[in-house]
């Protein structure tokens, strides 16, 4: 008997391209959102992977704070021109003109503002009906109640109540004018199946993601950068500590781990080691205003 | 962690569970248990859900507060909606869905048992085998779930007495054999004290068996791919019109069950066009063959009618049925109840088009497991009926294919998933 088994890694891949592949046939004008991190990168190589030989039949749209890492942009702009997708870039411009940030305006408000806010106008914008995201059930609690297909309505808002059973893998894409769904095809994958899903393929990352010596602010347990965006509180001073980073958000408001891991397979033991959420270093997890608060915003 | 130990981890099988018990019986416990002892959980999201200072002490949190995710359960105190949770062994990645175990939630209990291949049912050792550890067994039945777990809870408030396991064992060995459940498991367990569930604590030497990890360890993942006819429903035609890809069309979709292999004499369901595959399409270069559950990409070498709701068959192998009727038992999920003439949209694998409920044969009556004649079925009930379909669909037993056998009914006005089907 031939071995007809697949890996687990195999098998969410399949499942992965089963859903982006779902998403084109049933919907009028999808888009995916990149972000630029890790789970990007794997998301938009299965979905490379889900249209082969053909071309990605959607555009990325990175929703932009300006307060990304010099790494992020550089990183972004190449993968796009190597894959030869079209990208959109588009940022709260209003806010941004008035000075939106985390420090004056709160971490809650400045992503109300930067993110929610510029992810709803935009998708309003392009007229899109579906957006692929990147989230992952494992990384916070109430995204582990997060469907595949998940409906927003028309002012692009999560009802976790009010949600749509999904049965086996029949995705209902339905909707009325005005409504759309944002899906998630790395729903079932866990921080380790990304990373080792990066290892197994080769996928390209942003260096941040690496060890090395940095200069950091320590701002209570967490390592903060200091870079053109860094918003220094009084008597902070840089420290160089080697560090690298989990996740990658705005600058101002993504803490890095202590590590001198360097290569992928240092970064997988790392994380089979750490006892501690890749989330922890994100401040908007953090605040009074929970995940599930901005989910029904509109939040990713 | 050594290179050995990465290998291993690339290499695991998935294993879908579902876990599903009444209010008390202590099941988001024993997933809090299961997440801690195999460090499924964060210590950070951990302490999220304790005031202590430290999350060394699994005991002093309340790992219910780790699954239930959104505000309005953390209030109530219940568990509303399916939570998936994810954790790995050396051995295997399990996805598990909790859900709920309230009457009026079975909606919730169906979503997250329909892609289980294991179930893991709570019963309170105090209260034995109750009416709603019958209809969860009922209807895990009905969706087929290949291996039933009964985790025979809280054996700390009866002392650790065998008989009482033995009397529960019993019980739903019985139960189970007249729904048709072959492969039951029965393991006694403190979920709270962690004594059978990861390691076997010196409480209850009497049992042999394996604990709740071992078990879900040990169950057999494996689908009998070789056996089963082969189904690919068509997502997509994948037609470039670029340069290099002039003339490409590829056929795209996820396979439903069996083996393809390059070469094979296949149909195109419904024109009946017959080809030979000519090329398995992956983005890691071609294969020579491919099998469930694959996502793949195939070219045929003659030009026949395929598009998004073909299904790809075996030519003069094993077809599936074709009929413009079915029969199938359902779970009712919609808002407004289903009754006789009502239409619905089906969608089953790439079909989506009309039908009409032409008879309610029956309504299973959940307490007593009775079939009683009905002129609706309500939310959250179960019933077999006939639906005439607006044009002839391909199809198989859900017993046989739980793809091709199963499908959802979706309300024409308001869009919901009103139902889920399985083909008898």
């Amino acid at each position: 008997m031939s071995n007809h088994k697949l890996t687990q890694l195999k098998a969410l891949e399949a499942e992965s391209i089963h859903i982006i592949r779902e998403v084109v046939a049933e919907f009028r004008n999808p888009v995916m959102l990149y972000s630029v991190g890790k789970d990007s990168s794997v998301m938009l190589h299965l979905a490379r992977k889900a249209f082969y030989p053909a071309p990605l039949p959607f555009a990325l749209l990175h929703v932009d704070t300006g307060f990304k890492f010099k790494e992020m942009y550089e990183f972004r702009d190449q993968v796009a021109k190597d894959v030869g997708a079209e990208l959109i870039v588009r940022r709260n411009e209003k806010a941004i003109a008035k000075g939106a940030n985390p420090k004056d305006l709160g971490v809650a408000r400045c992503c109300g503002a930067l993110k929610t806010q510029a992810l709803l106008d935009a998708l309003e914008e392009g007229g899109y009906d579906a957006a692929f995201g990147g989230a992952r059930r494992d990384e916070e609690r109430s995204r582990a109640k997060e469907r595949v297909f998940s409906m927003r309505d028309e002012f692009g808002q999560w009802d976790p109540k009010n949600q749509r059973p999904e049965l086996w893998d029949i995705y209902n894409g339905r909707i009325h004018e005005g409504e759309s769904v944002r899906v998630f095809p790395i729903s079932n994958w866990t921080e380790m199946d990304v990373w080792l899903y990066i290892r197994e393929e080769n996928i390209p990352i942003v260096p941040l993601y690496y060890a090395k010596e940095q200069p950091m602010i320590k701002r209570g347990e967490m390592l903060i950068p200091v870079d053109e965006n860094s918003m220094l509180q009084e008597g902070e001073e840089p420290t160089n500590v080697m560090c690298r980073f989990r996740t990658l958000g705005c600058s101002p408001c993504t803490g890095a781990v202590y590590s001198d891991a360097n290569t992928i397979d240092q970064i997988i033991a790392e994380a089979a080691a750490s006892r501690r959420s890749e989330r922890e270093t994100r401040i908007i997890d953090h605040g009074s205003n929970s995940m599930e608060d901005k989910k029904k915003e509109g939040y990713f | 962690m050594s290179e050995l130990n990465l290998n291993i981890n690339n290499e695991i099988e998935l294993l879908r569970l579902v876990t599903v018990g009444s209010v008390d019986d202590g099941k988001s416990t024993l997933i809090g248990r299961l997440l801690v002892d195999t460090k499924g959980a964060f210590e950070d999201q951990l302490l999220a859900v304790t005031r202590k200072k430290s999350a060394a002490s699994a005991a002093e949190i309340d790992l219910a507060m780790l699954t239930d995710g959104l505000a309005a359960e953390r209030e109530q105190g219940i568990t509303i909606d399916v939570a998936y949770r994810y954790f790995a062994t050396p051995k295997r990645k399990f996805i598990m869905a909790d859900c709920p175990g309230h009457e009026q939630y079975t909606r919730n209990m169906v979503t997250g048992s329909s892609t289980a291949n294991a179930a893991i049912i709570l019963v309170d050792a105090r209260n034995g085998v109750v009416a709603q550890t019958k209809r969860h067994t009922h209807i895990l039945s009905l969706l087929g779930i290949p291996h039933l777990i009964v985790a025979v809870n809280k054996m700390d408030l009866v002392d650790y007495d065998q008989s009482v396991f033995e009397n529960i064992k019993a019980d739903l060995t019985e139960f189970c054999r007249k729904q048709g459940v072959h492969d039951l498991i029965c393991v006694p367990m403190s979920a709270l004290s962690g004594e059978m569930v990861v390691t076997r604590g010196d409480t209850m030497p009497w049992y042999t068996g394996d604990t709740m990890l071992g078990v879900l360890e040990s169950l057999s993942a494996l689908d009998h791919v070789d056996e089963q006819p082969f189904r690919l429903p068509v997502q997509l035609v994948n037609r470039p019109q670029t340069a290099e890809l002039p003339d490409y069309r590829g056929f795209m979709g996820r396979i439903a069950s069996g083996t393809v292999r390059v070469g094979d004499a296949v149909t195109s369901l419904p024109s009946g066009q017959s080809s030979t595959v000519k090329e398995i399409i992956t983005f890691d270069g071609n294969l020579e063959e491919a099998f469930f559950p694959m996502s793949v990409t195939l070219t045929l070498n003659d030009e026949i009618d395929v598009s998004r709701g073909t299904m790809l068959v075996h030519k003069n192998h094993d077809l599936p049925r074709h009929d413009q009727s079915l029969q199938a038992n359902i779970c009712w999920i919609g808002e407004q109840p289903l009754e006789e003439k009502n239409r619905y949209f089906i969608k089953h694998t790439t079909n989506t088009f009309k039908v009409v409920v032409s008879e309610i044969v029956h309504k299973t009556d959940i307490h007593t497991l009775a079939k009683d004649d009905a002129d609706q079925l309500a939310m959250n009930e179960i019933g077999q009926v006939t639906l005439k379909l607006q044009q002839p669909l391909f199809y198989d037993a859900y017993v046989d294919n739980r793809v091709t056998g199963s499908f959802i009914l979706i309300d024409t006005f308001t869009n919901n998933t009103v139902a889920a089907g399985m083909i008898i």
